[in-house]
């Protein structure tokens, strides 16, 4: 008995135990699959389902490899110098900071950024039949929105044809990973992974321990060619001596200015309570006089609103990477999204009459 | 046989009537909270106190879950003192308000919704969105 979609269900068949004691064992040959391999979205899981990746993971092994060059170099090169002519605290903080700073890294690259899942098909015929079709020719419908008051503000709902569903406020659909994301902030190249409601904090720990650091082997790396070039009276000799402290100082000077400039920026962000996103859209200033009557999300209170993004309590990954999928719903889940396709014809209107 | 509603036997024998979305409601902001409008299809099913009493329990567990208290800011600053690692092997003051909402879920279910042929679905099931209230067709009785 195949169950490619869903019947109705005869009440004699369960009532044979017999042939329900067949299909498990048909079912064993089919490995269960886990969620995240029939996942929608363009992204890439590790560790059966526990750690998620966009796909285009752009130059996040540029970013670990870059940290841990330098860090490299500083441990090897510079710190032996310094021990001996300063104190041994300076290889210590180094190293902390180090590690603060690729937990971060790996804890924003892995984290599911607020995913939400795509609509079940009920729900988008739901949506649907409450939307007014009025009945237009073209091929796609035109963008729908849903007008809210949020906070005696009015907010605009986009409808995510892609999700089939109105996106909650501050929910952005991402392109390159195509999944509606929380909170949505951007999609960083560097990090390898969008940053929204789930990852925000650690990526925000992660610029601002990575200035720490930057700034730590710079003024490090200072001391070394100026104690050197004290010691061998001449900076030329000094430098020449030491090739690779060089190299750790331009690539410390040209990522300080951005890191920095990006830490004062996401600074800036977490104390009003925006994301990049309405931030660069303009979507709270500009039309009003005054900020703090735009933005219907802040708290007013720089305190609050910090601890509200950055101390708030973890909200739990809202797509079910490692749960089961039921045997039946594997197949018909390719099926359901062929049929979600003609609703978006002129034959529309027949369908849903 | 089958004189006792429980919601093995609805989901065997009942086909599915309709499926009734409640959505959420913004007008506080991002938190989680539903709408407490009550649908009208489940006006001959089930009594509209009952129906409001659910949901506005829901969302004060999902309120208590979301709180800006002094728990979730010990927790923020532990988490970030340990590079986050303690997440390992602590559970989030969330997730155990999600593990209470969904007791409650079952509870209500077993004892006020199976019995009048409604079913409904956690609402982290559908990542949050939506409670989704199912409508079964009364057929027990056939039987």
């Amino acid at each position: 008995m195949k169950n490619c979609e869903y019947q109705q269900i005869d009440p004699r068949a369960l009532s044979v135990s017999p042939l329900s004691a067949q299909n498990p064992a048909e079912k064993k040959v089919q490995r269960p699959r886990r969620k995240w391999e029939a996942f929608p979205g363009k992204n890439r899981f590790f560790c059966d389902g526990r750690l998620i990746l966009a796909r285009q993971n752009g130059v996040l092994p540029l970013t670990l490899g870059l940290i841990v060059v330098t860090s490299g170099l500083f441990f090897a090169f510079d710190c032996p110098f310094l021990v001996e002519h300063l104190t041994v605290c300076i290889p210590v903080i180094g190293g902390v900071l180090f590690l603060f700073v690729v937990a971060s890294l790996l804890r924003t690259s892995f984290t599911d950024p607020g995913i939400l899942p795509r609509a079940t098909a009920d729900e988008a015929a739901d949506i649907e039949r409450q939307i007014d079709t009025s009945g237009s020719s073209t091929y796609r419908p035109p963008p729908r929105t849903k007008e809210i008051l949020i906070n005696q503000q009015v907010v605009k709902l986009k409808y995510c044809f892609t999700c089939k569903m109105f996106r909650p406020p501050r929910t952005s659909h991402c392109s390159l990973c195509d999944n509606c994301v929380e909170r949505f902030d951007h999609h960083c190249p560097w990090v390898g992974n969008c940053v929204g409601k789930r990852n925000y904090r650690y990526f925000y720990s992660f610029i601002i321990s990575l200035s720490f650091l930057t700034s730590f082997i710079f003024a490090c790396v200072i001391t070394h060619i100026t104690l050197r070039s004290q010691a061998k009276k001449g900076i030329v000799q000094a430098v020449q001596s030491s090739l690779c402290t060089v190299v750790e100082l331009v690539i410390c000077f040209f990522s300080i200015w951005s890191i920095l400039g990006l830490s004062g920026f996401h600074t800036y962000l977490v104390a009003s309570n925006l994301t990049t996103n309405e931030d660069i859209k303009g979507s709270w200033s500009g039309k009003r006089g005054a900020e703090e009557s735009g933005n219907p999300y802040t708290y007013s209170n720089i305190i609050t609103n910090c601890c509200a993004t950055l101390c708030g309590p973890m909200p739990p990954s809202l797509i079910d990477r490692r749960g089961f999928l039921p045997p039946d719903e594997a197949i018909p889940a390719a099926a359901a999204s062929e049929m979600e396709l003609p609703p978006f014809t002129p034959k529309s209107d027949a369908n849903m009459v | 046989m089958a004189e006792t509603h429980s919601l093995q036997d609805m989901r065997q024998q009942a086909a599915v009537a309709a499926k009734v979305f409640i959505q959420r409601d913004y007008s506080n902001g991002t938190m989680c909270q539903f709408q407490t409008k009550f649908p009208s299809e489940l006006e001959t099913k089930i009594d509209k106190q009952q129906f409001e009493e659910t949901i506005r329990t829901l969302n004060n567990l999902y309120a208590e879950a979301e709180k800006l208290g002094s728990q979730s800011f010990i927790e923020g600053c532990l988490a970030c003192l340990t590079a986050y690692t303690v997440f390992l092997c602590m559970e989030t003051h969330y997730e155990k308000v999600l593990k209470k909402i969904a007791k409650y879920i079952q509870e209500q279910n077993d004892k006020i919704y199976a019995p009048r042929g409604l079913l409904l679905t956690d609402p982290i099931e559908r990542g949050l969105r939506v409670i989704e209230i199912t409508i079964y067709e009364d057929r027990s009785f056939s039987r």
